[in-house]
């Protein structure tokens, strides 16, 4: 068998033994699957809502409508269906879930590996950049940037990614530590790698599964963080989202009218994805942390 | 992962420096310097930071405040030269600077009083809140954890865990509201904002008042919280699950509930108090949320009505305000630790 095939039937089995560890876990499938369905959901979207119904002018119902025929979950205060609206909404607030997750992670991560790399002086002055950053509140931080930049979705992705990447620069760096401490990097080195080499072929590989483990929580903290935005105002005014449809019941008087089919739906498909993130995140980390598997 | 992280930086700093220090200063003043000096750094560049942050807000405050009335243009001027919007940019931090240090925030644009007095006035209903809401969330947190922790895998850990995730995952801003159309609007059990009704004298009844008024916004922050505490105290009591002196306490014939209440809870709590005083910090700026649901007359809706005109005085103040919570209960958290754990010191 050649090298290559080898490190594939190793890879294949430790894939297919982390799977059956994620399967062991119900809550973590029950997320999954949770999510497996809205992501589909919000794919199609397109195929089964119409855009234009979903416009100001283009409404089809009347004001306020309760839940009935034709409208399963009523009507906001333009005429719209609150369930497609709520369907259209997961578009965006999965979006921006996964790209300021990923930003954010993106960042940590290079942060993190170079600080744990680079040990000495360079590292430490990255880690107290670091420290720094944690510092500032997250939400004040992130309600700064978004009211100091324009209105637009980019602006949200932006400003979440760049306030949530201490805790995975620093979950990171401890891992990398940990790696670089091992003999197989002294090998590495000794063979002539360099430190390019190390960081991406050696420190990279087995700094992603904590890696992972940490993007799948921070999805369900950045989904939460747009919602928070947008609720106050921050998000893009063109689209629709989760937070911004509790905005604009909260705007309508939908709280002191009772008005509760325009409040309760969104509301409950940020808990229903944050929460399923959130167990998905942690049977991962549950699988793929040693550590907590045996306690578990 | 931060506590472990202050806790590892926090050993050495107590292990190696006395040894490499120079002679007649005591490791603990070493260690207590070097931590008030890291804060001190962190205050100065949240400082800096605030200051430039929102210098590039969008919108001319002075336009801002004179909406809607017809103002001459050196009317304008003069409001820019009182406000000390005509310095450049240098100058302007030179002052921002001097007033930080003497405690100076400035006078407000909107309000026209000095941002030291509205926050002074207003820290009073964000520490009730915030300090309200986290000692109830962190005893709930504490107690539902060691019992999660202790009896780990049975139906009462997978429901208590599970709804502490449910509750998590849930906006604040959104329960927030909700409860006041379940609770206030439609039953009128309790009241929809604010924080005290007009016409109530007298001590006793205007603190049953403010108490009225805290029930919602406490219960909201109680909800989305306490999972934190409750996951952090989980798991180090499964940290502690097989230590030897468990097994050895256990051997000398102690109930259960003994060697739980004499024994893994004082250990587990350690690491969880850290992470409390490294959330507390937190909690300050969490609270802008609830705050601004509720119409709690606090820090949080100070600082959201400022962003909005900008009021550059309060928003930068309040920033550091809140920046420097997290700083002061990271240093105390620093500080607290070798107080309770003899293995830190030297």
């Amino acid at each position: 068998m050649s090298r290559a095939a080898l490190v594939w039937t190793r890879r294949r089995r430790a894939l297919a033994g982390y799977a059956r560890a994620f399967a062991g876990n119900r809550g973590g499938l029950a997320g999954l699957a949770v999510l497996a369905l809205i992501v589909l959901a919000a794919l199609t979207a397109p195929l089964f809502v119409d855009k234009a119904a979903l416009s100001l002018t283009g409404a089809e119902g009347g004001r306020f409508q309760p839940p009935g025929p034709g409208f399963p979950l009523g009507t906001d205060a333009f005429g719209r269906s609150v369930l497609d609206l709520v369907v259209w909404g997961a578009r965006i607030s999965l979006t921006v879930g996964f790209l300021a997750a990923f930003v954010s992670v993106a960042l940590g991560t290079l942060v993190g590996v170079v600080a744990g790399h680079y040990a000495g002086w360079s590292g430490n002055v990255l880690m107290r950049v670091t420290d720094w950053f944690a510092v500032l509140p997250a939400l004040v931080m992130a309600v700064a940037l978004a009211a100091v930049m324009s209105r637009s979705t980019l602006t949200i992705i932006i400003a979440i990614g760049v306030t949530a990447w201490p805790t995975t620069a620093r979950v990171v760096r401890a891992q990398t530590l940990a790696v670089e401490a091992r003999p197989f990097i002294e090998r590495a080195r000794a063979l002539g790698g360099g430190h390019v080499h190390v960081m991406l072929r050696h420190v990279l590989p087995n700094v992603l599964p904590v890696v992972l483990a940490q993007t799948t929580l921070l999805v369900a903290e950045a989904i939460l963080m747009e919602a928070t935005l947008a609720f106050l105002g921050l998000g893009d005014p063109g689209t629709i989202s989760w937070g911004g449809i509790i905005q604009e019941a909260r705007n309508a008087g939908a709280i002191s009218s009772g008005i509760w089919w325009y409040m309760i739906p969104p509301g409950v498909a940020i808990a229903v994805v944050a929460l399923s993130f959130t167990m998905c995140g942690r049977a991962l980390e549950g699988v793929l942390n040693p550590r907590l598997r045996e306690r578990r | 992962m931060a506590a472990s992280e202050s806790t590892r930086t926090g050993r050495s700093a107590a292990g190696t420096l006395p040894r490499r220090g120079r002679p007649g200063l005591h490791p603990a003043v070493r260690y207590l310097g070097g931590r008030v000096l890291t804060a001190l750094v962190s205050l100065l560049a949240v400082m800096v930071t605030s200051f430039f942050l929102f210098r590039v807000l969008p919108g001319d405050p002075v336009s801002a405040l004179t909406q809607g009335r017809s103002v001459s243009v050196e009317q304008l001027e003069a409001m820019r030269r009182d406000f000390g919007l005509d310095q450049p940019l240098p100058q302007q931090f030179a002052d921002y600077c001097l007033g930080m240090l003497t405690l100076d925030f400035g006078m407000s644009y909107q309000y026209r009083v000095p941002v030291a007095d509205l926050i002074a006035e207003r820290i009073g209903p964000t520490l009730l809140l915030a300090g309200t809401g986290t000692v109830i969330a962190a005893i709930l947190g504490l107690v539902l954890g060691t019992r999660a922790g202790w009896r780990r895998g049975s139906l009462m850990d997978r429901v208590d865990t599970g709804i502490a995730l449910a509750l998590w995952s849930v906006p604040s801003f959104w329960l927030g509201l909700l409860l006041i159309v379940l609770l206030a609007s439609g039953v009128g059990l309790f009241p929809t904002s604010g924080m005290s009704s007009p016409g109530v004298e007298g001590t006793f009844a205007v603190a049953l008042d403010v108490g009225h008024h805290l029930v919602l916004p406490v219960a909201t922050m109680v909800a989305v919280v306490y999972a934190q505490y409750m996951m952090i105290m989980r798991s180090s009591v499964l940290d502690e699950m097989g230590s030897d002196y468990l097994t050895t306490a256990r051997a000398k014939g102690l109930r259960d509930s003994l060697v739980l209440r004499r024994h893994a809870v004082p250990n587990a709590l350690l690491p969880t108090v850290t992470l409390i005083f490294l959330n507390l910090g937190r909690v300050v700026s969490g609270v802008i949320l609830i705050e601004t649901v509720f119409a709690w007359p606090g820090l949080g809706s100070l600082f959201y009505s400022g962003l909005r005109v900008p009021d550059l005085p309060i928003v930068q103040a309040l920033f550091v305000v809140f920046a420097g919570s997290v700083i002061l209960m990271n240093l105390l958290a620093d500080l607290v630790y070798p107080l309770l754990d003899p293995r830190v010191r030297t």
